[in-house]
């Protein structure tokens, strides 16, 4: 396919890249380009400047903050991630997680700042991310902030980072003992969920988000709240999950009626309670 | 800075033979290889990422070349198919899809290779599950994959 014309700068800084970003209308981050090339083929979007970060050696990294937190950069690949002894030690799910996106050669180019940046609500990194209580630090020409999932999601292809900005790292607490769990149902094996749920049962929090039920991930309050002090037993997780499905306001489309994402949900989420559950330290 | 250019000289090496070229920004990596370099072996199948027949190495590692741009390749090490049999001798993985039938029409065959070659490179052995999980983004409408399983996991030794 053709694409429209376009204009292409690669920095090699992200001061330049943000520079870049502020100084050009219609201009757009490429970072693995897995989603943003295959949505200029269709024509779906157009931007008039591509700000390729390839170079951007900084943002590719993983490693830990001064006080222990797992910070991944925002270039990172899925094939990092699933390499990476960083994450392997401090939060595996994410490595888990992220070998189940699509098929090798899309997890060699595909970022996980790309991932929640396109903020698509089939993605598998949005969810899981907020139940693990992450940060998301954005820098701009004005510095540099830092918000919490429930923040940086804002939409259906929209998040907390505006023009002229750039997602840079993105922060994970390490699991400390908490047992992390996702479940879901896709599109053929590791293909587009229709309904997943991330979930981590720490000592004193359940925390639970739910994908593809919104525009962005929803927490299962409800359901954390009723899991205080739970046993964690099959029983008692599913009962805790009544009624979640018809607290959300899913779509309908031809993979699933609403009343089908309900069902997946309370399904989903319990399975990924109960494998945090019984991964958690002690359990 | 480079300001923002509707095209780009790049200097990338290509199965080994450097390449240097001016490329439109918006030119696909696939198109450049079919027709900037007139290197046909790497096929178009669906143009949405999902079919794998455009798969080369970048840098060692199989990516889908209709989800890149050229420019984005500058300063890498693309492999396409033509690069397998460097020498004109078919390698030990191409042997193996002729002897056990991997392919009826061929036209996924390309792809295949290029993800097979990879994994063999970074696992020598692989089981058949390993040979699964590695071609998972290639199609094949042919032959249900059993054979081409089938042959990779033989030319990597049997899976021992």
């Amino acid at each position: 396919m053709l694409l429209r014309e376009v204009e292409y700068a690669r920095p090699a800084t992200v001061e330049e890249a943000i520079t870049l970003l502020g100084s050009y209308d219609g201009a757009r981050p490429l970072a693995g380009g897995q989603t943003i090339v295959n949505v200029m083929k269709a024509r779906a979007a157009a931007p008039d400047v591509l700000v390729d970060l390839g170079d951007l050696e900084d943002l590719r990294s993983i490693g830990f903050s001064s006080d222990g937190l797992l910070e991944i950069g925002a270039m990172v690949t899925y094939a990092q991630l699933v390499a990476s002894s960083e994450v392997e030690v401090a939060r595996p799910i994410l490595a888990e997680v992220a070998a189940t996106i699509a098929d090798v050669q899309v997890r060699n180019r595909g970022t996980v700042g790309g991932n929640v940046c396109v903020s698509d609500p089939t993605n598998h990194l949005p969810p899981l991310l907020m139940a693990l209580d992450a940060t998301f630090t954005i820098r701009g020409a004005s510095g540099e902030r830092t918000v919490p999932a429930g923040e940086f999601f804002i939409g259906v292809y929209m998040t907390a980072v505006g023009e002229g900005e750039l997602l840079t790292k993105i922060g994970v607490p390490p699991s400390s003992g908490a047992g992390d769990g996702f479940a879901g149902l896709t599109i053929g094996k590791h293909g587009t969920y229709i309904v997943n749920a991330a979930a981590t049962i720490s000592t004193d929090e359940a925390r639970i988000a739910l994908g593809c039920v919104g525009a962005t991930p929803v927490r299962a309050t409800a359901m954390e709240e009723s899991l205080a002090g739970s046993d964690f037993s099959e029983e008692s997780v599913r009962a805790a999950a009544d009624g979640l499905g018809v607290s959300l306001d899913p779509p309908s489309d031809v993979h699933g009626s609403a009343d089908f994402r309900r069902h997946l949900a309370e399904v989903s989420a319990v399975r990924a309670v109960l494998q945090a559950a019984m991964r958690r330290k002690g359990a | 800075m480079g300001a923002p250019a509707r095209s780009r000289a790049i200097s990338l090496e290509l199965n080994g033979e450097q390449i240097e070229m001016e490329v439109p920004a918006r030119r696909l990596l696939v198109h450049f290889i079919r027709d900037d370099l007139g290197l046909t072996g790497t096929h178009i199948g669906c143009d949405t990422g999902n079919c794998g027949a455009c798969t080369v190495h970048l840098d060692g590692a199989p990516v889908k070349s209709c989800m890149m741009l050229a420019v984005q390749a500058d300063g890498a090490k693309i492999g396409t198919v033509e690069g397998l049999a460097g020498d004109g001798e078919l390698t030990v993985l191409q042997q193996a899809f002729n002897a056990h039938h991997a392919l009826q029409c061929g036209y996924c065959t390309p792809g295949m290779l290029m993800s097979a070659a990879a994994l063999l490179e970074r696992n020598p052995h692989p089981t058949e599950d390993e040979v699964r999980y590695a071609l998972q983004g290639n199609i094949c409408r042919c032959t249900g994959y059993v054979n081409i399983v089938e042959a990779v996991v033989a030319a990597g030794g049997g899976g021992a």
